[in-house]
């Protein structure tokens, strides 16, 4: 009777345990939210407290007056830039992956290729970009390139040593139980890569951005970057931070979308993930 | 007995290094023979894991030969069953899918492969495991599932590389009495190699224990182990036992392995 009582209040406990769990993650969430509220609050107050004029830095209520007036510019510029982003990671991929497929099964071109590859990495993209204006014109084309020659590189980069970076053992073990080489690879090397290859997709996305503003920036006629350049040119400060912002939230949606890809696909490999063990 | 299991003639290997070459191996010659339980004991870089990376034909060497039933080896052998220090399981697979990697690999039936598996892990203690993923495992259930996946195509041979190296006493003791169990349970078809620096284990597990020099290896001496079987645990604690391995430390303080100051 005693150690059924018992039991049943280790049972309330357990299920309280799992409840404070509940008002842990809930944390994670609140603290930078706070964090955030804490700094706006700093910034409005502090740039009234020092009167500084705003067209040096609006506090964030002029700003969300800006993005409230700009509303429908923002929101068609957004689109623009995104589709850029979109398009340039999209083809930094599908160019990315086949080539770093390339590098790995291939050590010819692989020495071929690679002092190219950080040739272009060195090479200043924002230098490139008048060229592309001069070769593609102010059209979506040069955005889109711009952002591939950003974001391509840490795509290769890193399936490649995703694909290097396996224990000897796992391929010993592929050789033991007589499995071909096709079979090791799409069986044991390319799992075991995926977590990398992410990792790399993860650092194109936020570059992708970059790239596409970079493009707006040196001719464009539309999207985020263009407007950043018309707002400045005018001395609009509140519309340049409404730019900014925006193009910040277009950043993190991305890359989340890359990285809730990367959990669907591969929720076994995010060891300790809170997915993971609760699917369990 | 027949042709030998293993063969090893004369067997060097080589590596190259940094500050020159290295001599791992020094002319080994060792027979084994079929459904015979051997260990290699000696201290940590003598060799005695590349000597069996070298019996599995994973790996090439300098110079000598390996013969699987007097036949050359020149490649990867497929005939084997590998257990290695670390467990080398598939993050991304639950346990019952490493251990059926195996079958699927070597195009076992599905349906029978399954069963033997599932049978394979609850010898082990992982009934009610089989859907749980590596990180979700200890250790010790880690290597396990790696000892069922080196054993469901119920392999000729079974080459340990130090399987117990990284875990608890009280596991290692099981899994000893595991290993045992499972060998005897294929009455003398299944040949194993075990590689080891406990004394204890290699002496309560082999029919012969090879006991090897420090760098660079070679072999010492090859004793018999005459103790009926199965082993307990509680002959461990008695005369016979202990004079084996108390054969084994005299041997190893002679070379300077062990040194009583």
């Amino acid at each position: 009777m005693a150690e059924d009582a018992l039991l049943r209040l280790e049972a309330v406990l357990l299920t309280a345990r799992r409840r404070l769990e509940w008002r842990r993650r809930l944390a994670t969430v609140l603290a930078p939210s706070v964090a955030v509220l804490v700094l706006l609050l700093f910034w409005e107050y502090g740039a009234r407290l020092f009167a500084i004029p705003p067209y040096l830095l609006p506090g964030p209520q002029v700003v969300l007056a800006s993005m409230r007036e700009n509303a429908a510019a923002l929101w068609t510029q957004g689109l623009v830039t995104t589709w850029e982003i979109v398009l340039g990671f999209a083809l930094s991929v599908a160019v990315g992956l086949p080539l770093a497929l390339a590098i790995f099964l291939w050590q010819p071109f692989a020495r071929a290729v690679y002092p190219l590859m950080i040739a272009s990495q060195a090479m200043p993209k924002v230098a490139v970009a008048p060229l592309f204006l001069v070769w593609f014109g102010f059209g979506l084309l040069p955005k889109v390139l711009i952002g591939f020659l950003i974001c391509f590189f840490p795509i290769v980069i890193n399936t490649v040593m995703g694909l290097h970076g396996i224990e000897r053992e796992k391929i010993y073990l592929a050789q033991s139980m007589g499995l071909g080489s096709a079979a090791t690879f799409f069986k044991i090397r390319l799992p075991n890569a995926l977590p990398a290859i992410f990792g790399g997709l993860k650092i194109a996305i936020t570059l992708a951005v970059v790239g596409a503003v970079v493009g707006e920036f040196v001719g464009g006629d539309a999207g985020l970057g263009y407007l950043l350049i018309t707002a400045n040119g005018n001395m609009d400060t509140a519309l340049l931070f409404a730019g900014i912002v925006c193009l910040t939230v277009i950043g993190v949606v991305l890359f989340l979308l890359v990285e809730l890809a990367e959990r669907l696909l591969l929720p076994r490999h995010a060891v300790g993930g809170g997915a993971a063990r609760d699917a369990a | 007995m027949g042709d030998a299991m293993l063969e090893l003639r004369e067997l060097s290997k080589l590596y190259a290094t940094g500050n020159g070459v290295v001599r791992a191996l020094d002319r080994i010659s060792l027979v084994q023979s079929p459904g015979e339980f051997v260990s290699i004991v000696g201290p940590s870089g003598c060799g005695k894991s590349t000597l069996l990376m070298l019996a599995a034909g994973l790996v090439g060497a300098s110079a000598g030969q390996v013969l699987v039933q007097g036949r050359a080896v020149t490649g990867p052998r497929t005939d084997v069953g590998i257990v290695f220090q670390s467990p080398v399981l598939l993050e991304w697979r639950t346990a019952l899918g490493n251990v059926m990697l195996q079958a699927e690999a070597r195009g076992l039936p599905r349906r029978a492969a399954e069963a033997r598996a599932r049978e394979l892990l609850a010898q082990v203690g992982l009934a009610g495991f089989e859907q749980k993923y590596p990180h979700e495992l200890s250790g010790g259930m880690r290597q396990r599932v790696s000892i069922c996946r080196a054993l469901i195509h119920a392999p000729q041979h079974l080459l340990m590389d130090e399987p117990f190296g990284a875990l608890d006493s009280l596991t290692r003791d099981q899994l000893v009495l595991d290993i045992q169990h499972m060998w005897q349970a294929r009455e003398r078809a299944m040949t194993v190699t075990f590689i080891t620096h406990s004394v204890q284990e290699a002496v309560f597990l082999s029919d012969r224990v090879v006991v090897m020099t420090p760098r660079p290896g070679r072999i010492d001496q090859v004793m018999e182990i005459d103790l009926p079987r199965p082993r307990t645990l509680a002959m461990r604690e008695q005369p016979p036992f202990n004079a084996y391995c108390r054969q084994v430390l005299d041997l190893f303080l002679q070379r300077g392995v062990l040194r009583e100051h």
